[in-house]
């Protein structure tokens, strides 16, 4: 159940890791509020035009631009292509994210790097790239996707954590210093949320996860997205620099 | 209107001064007070006046009016 903000029709915004995931389920919750949706995507030109097609059919428009995270000089350029000759970007949630789980003894130097840079660094390169346009928009909203686990810290997810809780520190920096421009930025931190990253896991693990959730079964996509189209909407205008957890109760 | 006067008047405008206590010598952050994010916002609205380009690290070179009066003289020719 997702709530209509009247005031996210024909907003544009930026969604990164649209393809699947919270992320798909953020971007056709938007494109059902009528809001523009910007998505970017590696190489894949027909899965962009089936999600371009599938964001239009659920009641949005859509543009694909294809660019990595992690590349700042195609990024910059598609961003600045589309600000310049299509309209300025109002809203931003950045949500592509890795995840690679291995003990600390294992975790090798490269895959900490990219880890860092796509969850931490990717995001804060989009943003920047944004900044410029920020100021020219108006009420500007950005979202970042921590995790809980950002928050608690998890075995076996050391860089994955430190990405997520270094996202928290970054999104509150950008919080005071575009405030004054009325430019807000906040955060969530989702729990086990159901997709293809915890459809991986077994039968029993997802048992015992469940157990430790007071509300004893994980979240679905689109409730991650019905918070995102509330903080990206005037209807959360007071709000800016704030955490939310998404978790089910687990972190309390 | 002289390039000069145009800079005066969007400073006034953008800054809520009086364009009377504007002058060439008028210093952004020691006389107007602006800080770093409100002269990146003045360097934008320049730029779509004038046409020009100001690229971020040349914002720092300039402190005054008359220094963006001159950056703006030399990059229209």
């Amino acid at each position: 159940m997702i709530a209509t903000y009247s005031d996210l029709k024909d907003k544009v915004i930026l969604v990164t890791g649209a393809a699947r995931g919270i992320g798909k389920s953020i971007a056709l919750a938007l494109a059902a509020q009528g809001a523009h949706v910007v998505f970017n995507y590696r190489g894949d030109e027909a899965k962009a035009a089936a999600l371009k097609e599938e964001l239009e059919q659920a009641g949005g428009k859509a543009t694909g631009l294809k660019f990595d995270v992690t590349d700042y000089e195609a990024m910059t350029k598609a961003l600045d292509e589309f600000t310049k000759n299509v309209a300025p970007i109002s809203g931003l949630v950045n949500n592509a994210g890795i995840s690679k789980d291995t003990l600390l003894l294992r975790l090798k130097p490269e895959e900490i790097s990219s880890i860092i840079d796509t969850n931490l660094k990717g995001s804060m390169m989009v943003t920047q790239a944004l900044s410029r346009n920020f100021l020219r928009a108006e009420n500007v909203s950005i979202v970042n996707m921590s995790s809980i686990v950002g928050l608690m810290g998890n075995a076996s997810q050391a860089a994955y954590a430190a990405s997520k809780a270094g996202l928290i520190g970054f999104s509150k920096s950008v919080a005071k210093e575009l405030a004054s421009r009325n430019v807000r930025c906040n955060v969530i931190c989702p729990g086990f949320i159901q997709t293809e990253m915890t459809d991986a896991l077994n039968e029993k693990a997802k048992e015992e996860y469940s157990k430790q959730i007071p509300l004893a079964r994980f979240g679905s996509t689109e409730e991650v997205a019905s918070l995102t189209c509330f903080l990206l909407s005037k209807a959360s205008g007071y709000m800016t620099g704030e955490v939310i957890k998404m978790d089910g109760g687990l972190y309390i | 209107m002289e390039l000069q006067e145009k800079v005066i008047k969007l400073v006034a405008e953008a800054t809520k001064m009086d364009a009377a206590n504007i002058s060439l010598n008028t210093s952004f952050v020691d006389d107007l007070n602006l800080d770093s994010l409100d002269m990146v916002e003045l360097m934008m609205k320049m730029e779509d006046t004038f046409g020009v380009e100001i690229p971020e690290d040349e914002t720092e070179n300039l402190k005054s009016i008359g220094d963006v009066v001159t950056y703006i003289k030399t990059k229209s020719h």
